[in-house]
């Protein structure tokens, strides 16, 4: 499904400022695979998913998905593949936009935009359908201007636009990092429901240990830009937080600080 | 009451110029409202759409043609800008300063190296004429230059409802989201900058049969006069007008209201020499409206975001 094989990445090499933040990195994704993805600071989670997404290029290495070689792919060209939904709620909508217009750019996603009419009418029975999945009552309020909603609110339709047209792998990058708990449980919920309910790919990294051994079927640890801990199947459903402490002997504090 | 008088023979004038540089606003609106990019192209396709159908009409072109020929010339001197900044990587003030530049060679190459050449109204058939323009008859520029405004405002309204004008709006509004939906930023960048300096081409090849003329200094500070009448749109509209098309048809109005401010200054003494001290001025005053509200009347800014937090809840 998802490969990647011998990736470096160093940003500004040569410099005072030089770090090597992908550091020989190997992943293998099997279809339907759900995996969550733990590490500290500067372990090189997002540097991963960006990598994949191809907002910029491997030094050296290979990502393939489904066979195909993505490495030196734009990123406009991979987004036919990929759902992304950002650590930033602000990231991943257009804010001057209507509700429907966002909807409709994600349902267009790989495919030629021409001269056609934005929206059909068709549409937005779909989307209203869809949203009112969502249980935020936006389904009334189509034409809405994005900025208008709240952070919580624009993070589910960041992710139902990211899901809105299958993707082959959805990557989310700390999607709940930013809203208060309560939100945040509700959104993870939700990526819990479409995930399932698509059997979509999906990597999701997350500060949260308890997110990340609740959540999906495998779990993976990274440090200094490499795979160090990647657990599945009977272990990852009998993992406690307890566990991945003792037994990997973590001392990032802020993995601790967000246990408790 | 000699001023009244002054300034009431003066207004048809000054309501047709405004309409001509509504036009160009139009243009200027689409790479600073919609694509978020300063673009200082406008100063340069302002002149050279002017030339070229000036030069065209005076080598016996038919005038829809040479209006053609300039709206594609702007959609040229858009589209190096354009090249400039995504494949060479300038920043966007500085890729429309360095073909603004450019243009002026240009300009002066298509005019045949004459800062000004006139085209008479006498022995070539112009659309707009400044001596039609206090007639009531169908040659009257104000009526002419309406109804181009009418059908502009009409095709960019449906292009940017479809799927590319889509595209190209939401570039504008968040790259990131753009490129994460498959969008090619760089393309549409590109393409929303001709049309841009397409539009104002159009308006520039206009204006010059309007005046007589083109000059190659026609479009210095065309991009103040632009963003004047955006932002006065905007100040002064934006309230009552949310629909896209009236948006475009607020740029218009404010650009009318420039050209009605300048006169009333000008009847009231001011010498044209002084005019680019004032228009700088009025754009300074009508961009800081925006930014004193927010920052001392934050008491009106509040109520209407508790507003929408209310009907979010």
């Amino acid at each position: 499904m998802l490969e990647l094989k011998g990736l470096y990445k160093t940003f500004n090499p040569g410099t005072i400022n030089e770090k090597r933040a992908i550091d020989g990195l190997e992943l293998n994704l099997h279809p339907g695979d759900f995996v969550t993805v733990i590490g500290g600071n500067g372990a090189g989670k997002s540097t991963m998913l960006n990598l994949i997404a191809g907002v910029f290029p491997p030094d050296t290495g290979l990502i393939r998905l489904n066979g195909f070689n993505l490495t030196h792919l734009p990123e406009h060209k991979r987004a036919r593949f990929l759902g992304r939904v950002f650590q930033d709620p602000m990231m991943g909508t257009a804010a001057n936009m209507g509700i429907e217009e966002n909807l409709a750019l994600a349902l267009r996603r790989g495919k030629m935009r021409g001269l056609r009419h934005g929206i059909t009418n068709t549409e937005r029975k779909l989307y209203r359908e869809k949203l009112a999945m969502l249980d935020l009552g936006l389904e009334d309020r189509l034409t809405s201007k994005v900025g208008l909603l709240s952070g919580g609110q624009r993070q589910a339709l960041t992710l139902l636009m990211a899901t809105l047209k299958k993707p082959d792998l959805l990557l989310l990058d700390e999607h709940t990092a930013a809203l208060d708990p309560k939100t945040a449980e509700k959104v993870l919920t939700l990526t819990e429901d479409i995930v399932a309910r698509d059997n979509l790919t999906t990597l999701m990294v997350t500060h949260n240990m308890k997110h990340a051994i609740r959540y999906g079927n495998r779990l993976i640890m990274m440090d200094a830009g490499h795979v160090v801990v990647d657990i599945s199947g009977e272990e990852k459903k009998n993992l406690k937080v307890r566990d991945l402490l003792d037994k990997f002997n973590i001392e990032n504090d802020r993995m601790l600080l967000s246990d408790k | 009451m000699n001023f009244f008088s002054d300034l009431l023979s003066a207004l048809p004038g000054a309501v047709a110029q405004g309409l001509i540089w509504g036009l160009a606003a139009i243009g200027v609106y689409i790479t600073y409202k919609v694509l978020n990019f300063a673009d200082l192209t406008v100063d340069g396709s302002m002149c050279t759409g002017g030339a070229i159908c000036v030069m065209l009409m005076a080598n016996d072109v038919n005038v829809w043609l040479a209006l053609l020929c300039a709206f594609i010339a702007g959609m040229l001197a858009g589209a190096i800008t354009g090249l400039l900044h995504t494949v060479m990587g300038i920043p966007d003030i500085l890729s429309g300063i360095l073909t603004q530049l450019a243009l002026f060679s240009v300009n002066l190459r298509i005019m045949g190296d004459k800062a000004n050449v006139a085209i008479n109204p006498n022995r070539y058939k112009l659309l707009v004429s400044l001596r039609h323009v206090k007639e009531t008859s169908i040659n009257n520029p104000i009526f002419i230059v309406i109804l181009f405004t009418i059908v502009i405002i009409a095709l960019l309204y449906w292009f940017f409802g479809t799927e590319l004008g889509c595209s190209i709006r939401a570039t504008g509004c968040n790259p990131n989201m753009s490129r994460a939906q498959g969008i090619n930023v760089n393309r549409n960048k590109v393409l929303g900058l001709m049309l841009s300096n397409g539009t104002v081409a159009l308006a520039s090849g206009l204006y010059a049969q309007y005046q007589g003329f083109a000059d190659v200094n026609a479009g210095r500070g065309a991009i103040v006069i632009g963003l004047a009448a955006v932002i006065i749109g905007d100040v002064v509209f934006s309230r009552i007008f949310r629909n896209f098309a009236l948006k475009l048809l607020s740029v218009s109005f404010g650009a009318i209201i420039y050209y009605l401010v300048i006169q009333i200054v000008l009847t009231l003494g001011l010498k044209s020499n002084d005019l680019k001290l004032l228009s700088a001025a009025v754009v300074a005053i009508f961009l800081a409206v925006p930014y004193w509200k927010g920052k001392y009347f934050r008491g009106a800014a509040k109520a209407s975001i508790k507003k929408e937090e209310s009907h979010n809840a």
